[in-house]
């Protein structure tokens, strides 16, 4: 008896097929743009990497190839060093700026010390402004490649060595270079532990 | 014998099937268009009081400079809440409540094509605002980070509540995209015979634009809101430099779902006016083909737009360029929808019943709103005016005076065809005109402070501002306490006192839903209608 109540209820507010198809092709709209929204993120990195847009420099260091120097343009670069909220290391570059040419190899020394009683891993993020600027700024050694392990009052003199690609353009002839020095002991503990040995 | 006794429960059925069931079930079990437009529209009604509420303690706190009544930290919660309540608990199910209401009865259909799910996307929706609430009341206080919720305010210098927030966006989320798709199937495959595209009301064909920029883009932010989630707590780096993330990132996600919401926002209020106008001018809606073609573009072009919100963030000159000359593209298709309704009443024989004057009030002051975000797409002057009381003229003029004003206009034109009786007019032209002039007073003094330099978000103020700021705040409190008028005349109209009203209620209207007798019978258009 209660299912032959329950039946012309329902068969009658049953949709006709049609809305069925038409449901789940909006479903998978909302499942795709729900993943492109994940996409975004590779996807700036790219459209970063190819144009510079967020005055990222290159994770990876660069090979360096004997080639013609240009002296007839000299660039002007600034180093500026800060540390974010929370990050106890002292961290000063040797000079806060240089003149260099195009194609010409340079080293520059950072020093840092960890004040704090102890041990703090650090990563520095660079960030060149104008963007532009840092597709034609190759480091062949940077300390910001890796994270760095400073103990207890410790401190280190990291070099960075780097060249102008001939290839910038002309209106560039003055640019920046900050690194920001973050504290990522939280999720870096073990290589503490491990070095503290 | 068991056939006849059969044949006796189907017909009772049947009965039933008619005749709503009394008391709370009615409400919780329905899937009849007609009471879940209610339920959307008085949950929309409830959260614009609650969100409301937060603004008149955002206005006494600013009623002087220096800080009289709220420590820095909860003044952030208030901003941040009445942000989220006024946006994804009062303009989106408002307008969610007249697509139920509106859609099936505009186009002959006799229902929402999947009652059952549209029974879901409204019931969930008040558990999201529940846990949202609760979360003020958390050690550490809500959400505090702007409805915007930027990283790393959000990920970074957060509370727990931060969790909380990211599970009610997700299920307003998703009661959003479940209407949505709700609205696109219904318009898609019930519309009566001879219901051609072009012949559907321009409410509808707004909506179904809204719709389909809602799917579009709210998995966008469930996605945002996600990363936010796993970079606070699960350790991923999406939006943390230290991490190889990219905290501007967060800004383009987020824009780009924000900027087609401004549009959700706005899109369904231009189909609201596009029926009122010919209504009170006695005209037919003048461009029909060019409002409905307005309104895609509209829709398309808030795809590419999303980084006028971001100018001061060190963008390329190139960049800011294509930014700010697509932004100010936008005014051109919004350009021909004001003109259209200014040529529909033009030479009309016009009457200005509460509609209509709610309805003329959007289009002035819509336009100013219009006119202050063109200010804004200019980039250059966008660095001046970034992150002040400018901004926030300029969006309330167009979510308040235009959004929630269309919605006002829009309960108004329909209630008489839901209640079958006409509503208090003396008390409804007090409303509107205690609203009118608050709503300037409230907000018009908020360019000058703007332009001069007062930043937004903050409790506290230079003495310069302090005049201004105190024309402002008491225009804030007449506009809150106008909205009270706008309670009883909604209570007096729900209890069904008034005089009666004719199927057409308004001598112009024309439509499939005042084809129908007053007030709206339970059921409508179970055998469709013929289209002329």
């Amino acid at each position: 008896m209660t299912d032959n109540r329950q039946e012309p209820n329902t068969t009658g507010s049953e949709k006709p097929s049609g809305h069925g198809k038409m449901v789940i092709k909006l479903l998978a709209i909302v499942l795709g743009m729900f993943g492109f929204g994940f996409a975004l993120v590779p996807l700036y990195d790219v459209f970063c990497d190819l144009t510079g847009l967020n005055g990222k420099t290159a994770n990876s260091a660069a090979v360096y190839e004997v080639m013609e120097i240009d002296e007839s343009r000299t660039i002007t670069i600034d180093f500026i060093t800060r540390t974010n909220t929370g990050m106890a290391w002292q961290f000063e570059a040797e000079k806060r700026q240089v003149r260099v040419h195009p194609g010409q190899m340079n080293e520059i020394n950072f020093t840092v010390k960890n004040p704090t009683a102890h041990p703090v891993v650090g990563q520095a993020v660079p960030s060149v402004s104008p963007g532009t600027a840092a597709l034609f700024l190759n480091k062949t050694e940077c300390f910001c490649f890796e994270q760095q392990v400073l103990q207890a009052g410790e401190s280190a003199v990291m070099p960075m060595r780097f060249y102008v690609d001939p290839q910038l353009p002309e209106d560039i002839t003055y640019f920046a270079l900050q690194y920001t020095l973050y504290d990522v002991t939280a999720t870096a503990g073990d290589i503490v532990m491990n070095s503290s040995e | 014998m068991s056939t006849v006794t059969d044949t006796i429960h189907h017909e009772n059925d049947l009965h039933e099937h008619h005749a709503p069931p009394s008391g709370i079930k009615r409400w919780l079990y329905t899937t009849n268009h007609k009471d879940i437009g209610t339920l959307y529209l008085w949950f929309a009604f409830i959260m614009f009081l609650t969100g409301g509420a937060m603004a008149m303690v955002i206005r006494a706190e600013l009623f002087q400079p220096g800080l009289q009544i709220v420590e820095p930290n909860f003044f952030n919660q208030m901003t941040t809440v009445h942000g989220l309540i006024m946006v994804f608990g009062a303009v989106m199910p408002a307008f969610t409540g007249l697509a139920n209401w509106l859609v099936p009865m505009m186009i002959g259909a006799p229902d929402m094509a999947l009652p059952r799910m549209n029974n879901w996307s409204f019931w969930i929706l008040p558990f999201a605002f529940l846990i949202l609430l609760s979360s003020l009341f958390m050690e550490g206080g809500g959400p505090a980070f702007g409805w915007t919720f930027y990283a790393p305010l959000s990920t970074t210098y957060s509370g727990d509540s931060t969790a909380l927030f990211v599970f009610s966006v997700h299920i307003m989320g998703i009661s959003s995209i479940m209407g949505a798709i709700n609205v696109i199937v219904t318009i898609f495959n019930m519309r009566a015979p001879g219901m051609t595209w072009m012949k559907m009301p321009l409410f509808v064909w707004t909506w179904l634009i809204t719709a389909f920029l809602l799917i579009a883009v709210m998995p966008v932010l469930a996605g945002a809101v996600t990363m936010v989630l796993t970079d606070k707590f699960f350790g991923t780096s999406f939006f943390d430099a230290a991490g190889g993330g990219d905290p501007v990132m967060f800004q383009h996600i987020f824009w780009f779902f924000g900027h087609p919401e401004v549009y959700i926002m706005i899109l369904p209020a231009f189909g609201i006016i596009s029926q009122i106008v010919p209504t009170f001018a006695r005209k037919r809606l003048f461009g029909y083909a060019s409002m409905v073609y307005a309104t895609a573009s509209i829709a398309l072009l808030s795809f590419i737009v999303w980084a006028h919100h971001m100018f001061t963030t060190g963008m390329p000159v190139f960049a800011e360029m294509f930014f700010m000359l697509a932004t100010m593209l936008i005014s051109v298709p919004t350009g021909v929808k004001v003109f259209n309704w200014v040529a529909t009443m033009w030479r009309g024989s016009m009457s200005f019943e509460v509609p209509m004057l709610f309805a003329l009030a959007f289009i002035v002051l819509f336009t100013i709103g219009g006119l202050s975000g063109l200010m804004l797409a200019i980039t250059p002057v966008d660095f001046q005016y970034h992150d002040t009381y400018f901004v926030v003229a300029h969006f309330h003029y167009v979510l308040v005076t235009g959004a929630i004003f269309s919605i006002m206009a829009a309960v108004y034109y329909w209630l008489p065809k839901w209640t079958g009786k006409m509503f208090d007019i003396t008390l409804a032209k007090w409303h509107f005109w205690c609203s009118l002039i608050s709503v300037n007073v409230l907000f018009f003094p908020m360019h000058f402070v703007g332009l001069a330099g007062m930043p937004r978000r903050i409790p506290d103020y230079a003495l310069q501002f302090a005049d201004f700021n105190k024309w402002i705040s008491l225009g804030g409190f007449a506009f809150g306490l106008s909205q009270f008028i706008f309670l009883a005349l909604l209570i007096k109209a729900c209890r069904k006192q008034g005089d009666p009203v004719s199927d057409q209620v308004w001598e112009g209207a024309e439509g499939l839903e005042w084809e129908i007798p007053s007030p709206a019978p339970y059921h409508t258009f179970e055998t469709p209608p013929v289209i002329k």
